[in-house]
């Protein structure tokens, strides 16, 4: 450690002073990542709760790395089913295998890499023109933007879509902490309206790519259960299948059991607020059921099937659990008030099912509710905080009366 | 049988080195200052030049703006220096004090009216132990506020309890409330719920109120929330309970006897104590015998949450109840934030010491961070006891939105009520700072 110290210690000139100033950010991005800085307390409060920006966002990682893990495997095993080469028998023994999980990780792993270099590049560019440190929030953006893109998608792509958020979503307003839309999914957003072809269709979520004597499995689609159901009214897949996480989708998004993992995690540490993951629930299952009741007065038959599906189910299929957990709650662009987080995420899962089931052409709903109440957000609270005034001055008036 | 209000909100400080209750005596040194700087509000004047003898009362600066109000030296003895700073900026009025005291002369006996309250308050400097809400600073004489608030409630970490404060003073802290009590309609009195001393329990001629909770159930915003909420335009004062029986001794005596009992609280102190001193004194001497050698200390007057940084060889603030030490925070701790970290201090449960409610620590003034935007939500709630957004408020006074600080909640407040909202802040912000400048453009600009 003390090692580690002095090359810190004998290389900050160069970066104050030298002729290496540039490097600056990254040197104390570094530095303050591998050691908590000694910086004591001026006045004020005299002692100071041991969480700072790095803790909290840390914590969010770790939240993520159940989904994170499955993801791999099932990435693996979604191949080669496939390609049909899963050996005989149980799901565990064909699931479970290290072919599997170095199948996903020999592409996640690249994907995470260059996103980091990415968006950080972009932090640190802005954090030495405006000359303050490089903010944290980027950290889980970055795990973020790999688990939610196609495993085939170009990485060039990724970067692109990494520095249009970072940039358009994040800097212009002020950096970390001053955006108003959730930057991992910008980054998707941007992906999905500027590289459509590679976002969606039945190719984009399971990796077919076969080498010399494979072939895809005849009959085989890669549609993942949404996408099946926008078509037909209903999925191949189980609802137990989608609950567990086995069916093909983007790394993070399939494993609603182990979301919940990580959701247990955020809310047992309050990085997250329960009150948005609780009323989003809230909103798709009534939405869900709204939509039971409807499904009769639906002209298509598939439109009909779909409405009918029973209305807990929506939460177990596509990217809603992820979405919710990880991303409505995200504290900067979501709701500021207790009261707003409340109508914020209800809102987000109402929209999110209406999206989902109204909208054939594009079957994930959760990121364009999530996006569309991260811009009505400020006018949420701005009711919120509304009511706290005239609260304030009805008292003064009746004082005054 | 008196009203008790519950606060629900709040936190209590798990750190060591509370005072026992074995009473001694600060050892003295012959050395004082008056900080023009530690009363807020003031814009001085000097009515001394070096050498000038003064009798303890003796008046020392003036209020430019209002000349009634002044600072009187806390001692009999000569005006060593006049230390100035940077753009001849008074930073203090030295005085060394006589080895035997004498006082200044001031009317003894029960003030017949308001008028002479003021009037009396004033010429012997004991005013400024009135503080004005809004604001948080020295009271103006003009204004007729709608209630004198007593606080005799002790949350903050090592505060002293005013049942121990006040005895032996019983008497004086009677008649200091019946002195108040001319000075507004309405006299109100804020102890704790458990509290049983008669001389507060007993407290004649004052609305007694209650209050059930952790820090800030203590800070006086809480309890005007409470009891008589502030809207705009109106004025409430408010003094500590201490300061109510030095008053009344004044009434009773004539004389400036400015000595307190104060608490010496935190790890930094060989035996963390109840003990008698004198405001304004310098500590040089006292910590030499007091402080630990082990390590280095922040010397702290007033509390670990909202007091200066004096330094072993500082001054006694002249409003401080409470001394404190605690050790400075030293080194690099490499990976600090990804360690489980069971023996650190965090209200936040993402440290597993969440699991140890009981736990108390030695809290260093590590920042344990750098600072960042706010990024946050809905933290500073949990220890923030008022009906005021604190997240939108803050945001408004960084952005120096007077309209806006004043219609969230502005004249409610002062910095000391959020010193928690600080301690816990993910983005370590310098919320006190903030509100404490927030507050002076507001009054400069409301007046």
């Amino acid at each position: 450690m003390k090692f580690l110290q002095n090359i810190f210690d004998a290389t900050r000139p160069a970066v104050t002073d030298g002729k290496f100033k540039a490097l600056m950010p990254m040197h104390n991005a570094l530095e303050t990542m591998m050691f908590v800085p000694d910086h004591n307390t001026d006045n004020g409060s005299h002692v100071r709760d041991a969480i700072d920006l790095k803790r909290t966002m840390v914590t969010v990682i770790f939240a993520l790395m159940p989904a994170l893990l499955f993801g791999l495997f099932n990435a693996g095993y979604q191949h080669y089913k496939a390609l049909g080469l899963l050996v005989d028998g149980d799901l565990i023994s064909q699931f479970l295998t290290l072919d599997n999980a170095l199948f996903g990780a020999w592409r996640l792993v690249p994907m995470i890499l260059v996103t980091y270099a990415a968006g950080l590049g972009v932090e640190m560019v802005f954090a030495f023109k405006n000359k303050h440190a490089v903010a944290e929030g980027f950290l889980v953006s970055g795990i973020l933007i790999p688990l939610i893109m196609p495993l085939d998608m170009p990485l060039w792509m990724i970067a692109v879509s990494t520095i249009f958020a970072v940039l358009i979503a994040k800097e212009v307003f002020g950096g970390t902490g001053m955006n108003i839309l959730n930057i991992a999914l910008t980054a998707r957003a941007f992906a999905f309206f500027a590289y459509p072809s590679v976002m969606s269709g039945d190719k984009a979520w399971v990796n077919t790519t076969t080498e010399a004597g494979q072939s895809v499995v005849d009959g085989y689609s890669g549609a993942t259960a949404l996408g099946e159901m926008a078509a037909t009214g209903s999925s191949s897949y189980s609802a137990w299948d989608a609950f567990i996480g086995i069916i093909p989708g983007s790394i993070g998004e399939t494993s609603v059991v182990m979301i919940l993992l990580g959701a247990v995690l955020l809310i047992v540490t309050r990085i997250a607020s329960w009150k948005i993951m609780l009323s989003a629930v809230m909103g798709a299952l009534l939405m869900g059921w709204i939509f039971n009741g409807l499904a009769s007065y639906m002209i298509s038959p598939e439109q009909q099937v779909y409405m009918a599906m029973p209305f807990y189910e929506h939460l177990l299929y596509g990217g809603f659990a992820f979405g919710i957990v990880f991303m409505a709650t995200d504290p900067v662009s979501s709701a500021h008030t207790e009261r707003g987080k409340w109508i914020f995420g209800f809102l987000v899962g109402m929209l999110s099912i209406i999206i989902r089931v109204f909208n054939p052409a594009y079957p994930e709903g959760v990121m364009l509710a999530i996006l569309f109440m991260n811009v009505m957000a400020p006018l949420i609270d701005h009711y919120v905080v509304a009511a706290n005034i005239s609260r304030r001055q009805k008292r003064s008036t009746v004082k005054a009366s | 049988m008196f009203k008790t209000h519950v606060v629900q909100k709040g936190m209590t400080l798990p750190i060591m080195g509370s005072p026992s209750d074995l009473l001694g005596t600060l050892e003295s040194t012959t050395t004082f200052a008056i900080t023009p700087d530690s009363y807020l509000g003031l814009v001085p004047k000097l009515a001394v030049k070096e050498g000038d003898k003064v009798l303890a009362g003796d008046s020392i600066l003036f209020h430019k703006k209002d000349d009634r109000i002044r600072i009187t030296s806390p001692v009999s003895g000569v005006v060593t220096s006049i230390v100035r700073g940077a753009k001849r900026r008074l930073e203090h009025v030295l005085i060394e004090a006589d080895a035997v005291q004498a006082y200044a002369s001031f009317p003894k006996g029960h003030p017949a009216n308001r008028d002479e309250v003021i009037e009396r308050l004033t010429a012997s400097g004991l005013w400024t132990m009135l503080e004005m809400r809004p604001y948080g600073i020295i009271a103006n004489p003009n204004d007729q506020p709608k209630a004198v608030f007593i606080n005799a409630m002790a949350t903050a970490p090592f505060a002293p309890e005013a049942s121990i404060t006040l005895k032996g003073r019983e008497m004086d802290f009677q008649s200091g409330i019946k002195v108040l009590s001319l000075l507004a309609s309405k006299t109100v009195l804020s102890i704790a719920e458990d509290e049983s001393s008669t001389a507060l329990v007993g407290a004649e001629n004052v609305e007694i109120h209650r209050f059930q909770g952790q820090h800030p159930a203590g800070n006086t915003s809480v309890h005007i929330a409470h009891v008589s909420p502030l809207n705009k335009g109106e004025v409430v004062w408010a003094i500590d309970a201490q300061d109510v029986a030095i008053l009344g001794q004044f009434f009773r005596l004539g004389e400036v006897r400015l000595e307190r009992v104060i608490t010496m609280g935190g790890t930094g102190f060989v035996n963390p104590s109840y003990v008698k001193a004198m405001p304004c004194m310098q500590l040089t001497s006292a910590m030499d015998e007091a402080l630990r050698v082990d390590r280095t200390y922040r010397v702290i007057s007033g509390s670990v949450l909202t007091g200066q940084a004096v330094g072993k060889d500082g001054f006694l603030s002249y409003n401080a109840n409470q001394l404190t030490a605690i050790p400075e925070g030293e080194g690099t701790e490499f990976f600090g934030w990804v360690l489980p970290n069971i023996r650190k201090f965090s209200k936040n449960r993402t440290f597993i010491s969440w699991m140890f409610p009981h736990r108390k620590y030695d809290l260093s003034t590590k920042m344990n961070g750098e600072d960042r935007n706010f990024v946050m939500t809905g933290e500073y709630g949990r220890v923030f006891p008022f009906d005021i957004l604190p997240n939108q408020l803050l945001k408004a006074m960084w952005a120096n939105d007077l309209e806006s600080m004043e219609a969230l909640g502005a004249y409610e407040v002062v910095e000391e009520d959020f010193a928690l909202c600080e301690v816990i802040c993910t983005s370590k912000q310098p919320l006190q700072s903030l509100v404490r400048s927030a507050l002076d453009m507001l009054h400069a600009e409301m007046n």
